[in-house]
């Protein structure tokens, strides 16, 4: 287990340092000047260098990125945003959460519907409810998140008026300045984002659950089961579930982690204040330090949730189980 | 109480997009207490699909049957399905050929022979834990008290075969119908499983119905013999006198196959061509594409089931007349028993 977990490891360091390289060769290769945006409108071209030489942007594009993984290192800093001088670190302090919200409880809505139906689906294939399903599926998957994010905008918030069209409140009461807070709240206006994370993503699980539940039922051991004398419920409850639910756990773990990185259409059509819409903002600023924050965190979870998945797998099947 | 396992005019069909397989055409065979009834077979001649039928393992969606399968008087096709999870590993065990994928990889052995018992038991589970120890020493696990808790995957393939056995045995059925038990094992752990077998058949009295495709087990484990082809019984007979004289052309070639240690190094004796599709039968004799000796009517008619001279219900499926398979088979003998003094 520590083997592994330092192989892990290293993995982690690569992983993180492949995409803030990257985020920089980007960076420097797209034509942007962010410090003639952070310096104003009215700024003169002695203004502007100035800025330039004080958010270290004379220097080469290597010695800037040097800079970054020394701060980062040293003081577990990922600097300033370029735009409104507040650390990185805190901007995304304030966005995960929200995110965090969006993205578990979405699988929770999307996970509570797909498993038993998948279960059902695969239980009576070509059944009414088996179609139904399949039909959903078509237009879960070929729908774009925008889209999906309108029209139950549209008709549960605008024309029906059953929920919020928009925005966000905090879970934990005491933010100053926050227009609602509290739990119910939190949940009344997320509502309907879940909804559109649950359309979108139940329709790929429905699918995956219903093959893997199908492919398990097949297999010998199930057989065997039915031979003892195993009822119905017995057999899909002890034999088949766990062992259908590896590989949607895999997929789960990849779907989770690259979630939180943000969703950025979701967020864009709830106005949730998230990484999603953090990103694109950081995007049209220029803003690289919270790009690349954004960036090192989405790896951060992208690679925990790998880890996860591996625990989870360890836990449900016994012959992946080292000493 | 002698339990015997009649089987009438059995059909097994399944819908297919291709259309209509008949996996299985009217057999019919009966099977005593104590007894061991070999079945054998090419793959694709429905001898698997017969006992997963009497079982009631087959998908009531796909799979369409008629007929009877009888134990003790008892009818089990209809039967509801609460009565025949009853029956299913209580009065009849069932093991399968690939021992490799035939237990749960994530449970543990204890658990799941535990589980049999506690499906048709009423008793703890510690009472259940006990029983499954004693029936792994009987299958010759060592330290079975500790090896109880080891997960499949620790266990070779003629070890999880054995622990097939002992669960298909913890409740001492009086039927156990073994699948090719010893078709995916090595030599040496065939030779084991089948003693084995055979030991616990003398302990336990249990009836044993021994599907394969391996005349050579027949020979050391049957009383009695049914040779199945493209889903119908072509020959039945008592071992002795499936052995001694054998009746018609496919059981001919399956006796001509058979690896002889003492014979000279030339090449088995193969049947040519394929076992027939099930989905479009040939007509007349499911093996007249195949048979050296085959005659119009072959291609016409289904020949009877009928009574050969030899033995006691020796059975089989030709054309032929008497007097030329009693001439055909003895050259086939007088060939066989040179190659083996070659």
């Amino acid at each position: 287990m520590t083997h592994f977990l330092i192989r892990r490891l290293f993995w982690a360091i690569f992983l993180f340092l492949v995409a803030t390289i990257v985020t920089y060769l980007i960076f420097w290769v797209i034509p942007a000047d962010p410090a003639k945006l952070a310096a104003g409108r009215g700024a003169t071209m002695q203004d502007v260098a100035r800025v330039r030489h004080f958010l270290h942007l004379d220097e080469p594009i290597w010695e800037q990125y040097g800079r970054f993984v020394w701060n980062l290192v040293r003081h577990g800093s990922l600097g300033r945003s370029f735009v409104n001088r507040e650390p990185v670190r805190y901007t995304i302090g304030q966005d995960a959460p929200v995110t965090a919200s969006l993205v578990f409880g979405g699988a929770v809505f999307w996970l509570s519907l797909s498993i038993p139906v998948g279960i059902l689906s695969a239980l009576r294939p070509r059944s009414i409810l088996d179609r139904i399903s399949m039909g959903f599926v078509l237009v879960g998957i070929s729908a774009h998140p925008v889209w999906i994010g309108l029209i139950l905008s549209y008709v549960f918030g605008y024309r029906l008026h059953l929920t919020p069209i928009a925005n966000y409140c905090n879970f934990f009461s005491g933010t100053p300045g926050a227009q609602c807070e509290g739990p119910v709240q939190w949940a009344y206006h997320l509502i309907l984002p879940w909804c559109t994370f649950m359309i979108l993503n139940a329709a790929l699980y429905v699918r995956l659950v219903r093959a893997n539940v199908m492919e398990t039922m097949s297999e010998d051991y199930v057989r065997t089961a039915r031979a003892k004398g195993a009822s119905q419920r017995r057999v899909m409850i002890q034999h088949v579930l766990r062992n259908s639910m590896l590989p949607v756990v895999t997929i789960l773990g990849m779907d989770l982690g690259l979630a939180l990185g943000g969703a950025i259409f979701t967020e864009d059509i709830f106005n949730l204040p998230g990484l999603g819409h953090e990103v694109v903002n950081a995007y049209n600023n220029d803003d690289l330090p919270l790009i690349t924050g954004i960036v090192v965190f989405s790896t951060i979870c992208v690679i925990t949730f790998n880890l996860l998945v591996d625990m989870a797998y360890g836990f449900l099947d016994p012959r992946i189980r080292t000493d | 109480m002698a339990t015997t396992l009649e089987v009438n005019d059995l059909h097994t069909s399944f819908r297919t997009d291709d259309g209509v397989v008949k996996a299985v055409s009217g057999v019919s065979f009966h099977l005593a207490a104590g007894e061991t009834l070999g079945v054998v077979g090419e793959s694709g001649s429905g001898k698997s699909v017969t006992f997963l039928t009497v079982m009631g393992l087959l998908d009531p969606r796909s799979a369409q049957v008629s007929g009877s399968v009888k134990l003790d008087d008892h009818e089990l096709l209809g039967a509801s399905q609460s009565s025949l999870r009853k029956i299913r590993g209580q009065r009849l065990g069932m093991i399968f050929q690939d021992p490799m994928t035939s237990l749960n990889p994530v449970k543990r052995i204890g658990w799941q022979l535990e589980e049999a018992v506690l499906i048709h038991q009423d008793v703890t589970r510690k009472e259940a834990r006990k029983r499954a120890v004693d029936i792994l020493k009987e299958v010759e696990i060592p330290r079975a008290d500790q090896r109880i808790d080891d997960y499949p995957h620790q266990f070779s393939g003629g070890m999880r075969q054995r622990v097939m056995i002992a669960m298909a045995l913890i409740n001492n059925p009086e039927i156990l119908i073994a699948d090719e038990p010893t078709t995916a094992l090595d030599v040496t752990t065939q030779a084991q499983i089948l003693r084995l077998m055979k030991r616990l058949q003398d302990e336990h009295g249990m009836a044993i119905v021994m599907i394969t495709h391996d005349l050579g087990v027949v020979a050391e484990m049957a009383d009695d013999v049914i040779v199945m082809y493209g889903g119908r019984v072509v020959e039945q007979a008592s071992v002795e006198d499936l052995f001694a004289k054998p009746e018609m052309p496919y059981t001919w070639g399956l006796l001509g196959s058979l690896p002889r240690l003492n014979a000279a190094g030339g090449r088995l004796d193969q049947i040519p061509g394929q076992p027939p599709s099930l989905l479009r039968p040939p007509s007349g004799c499911p093996f007249h594409p195949r048979c050296q000796f085959v005659m119009d009517v072959c291609r016409r008619d289904l020949p009877e089931l009928e009574l050969s001279t030899v033995g006691d219900d020796h059975r089989f499926r030709c054309h032929l007349d008497e007097g030329s398979r009693a001439r055909i088979w003895s050259e086939k003998k007088a060939a066989l028993a040179e190659g083996a003094a070659a």
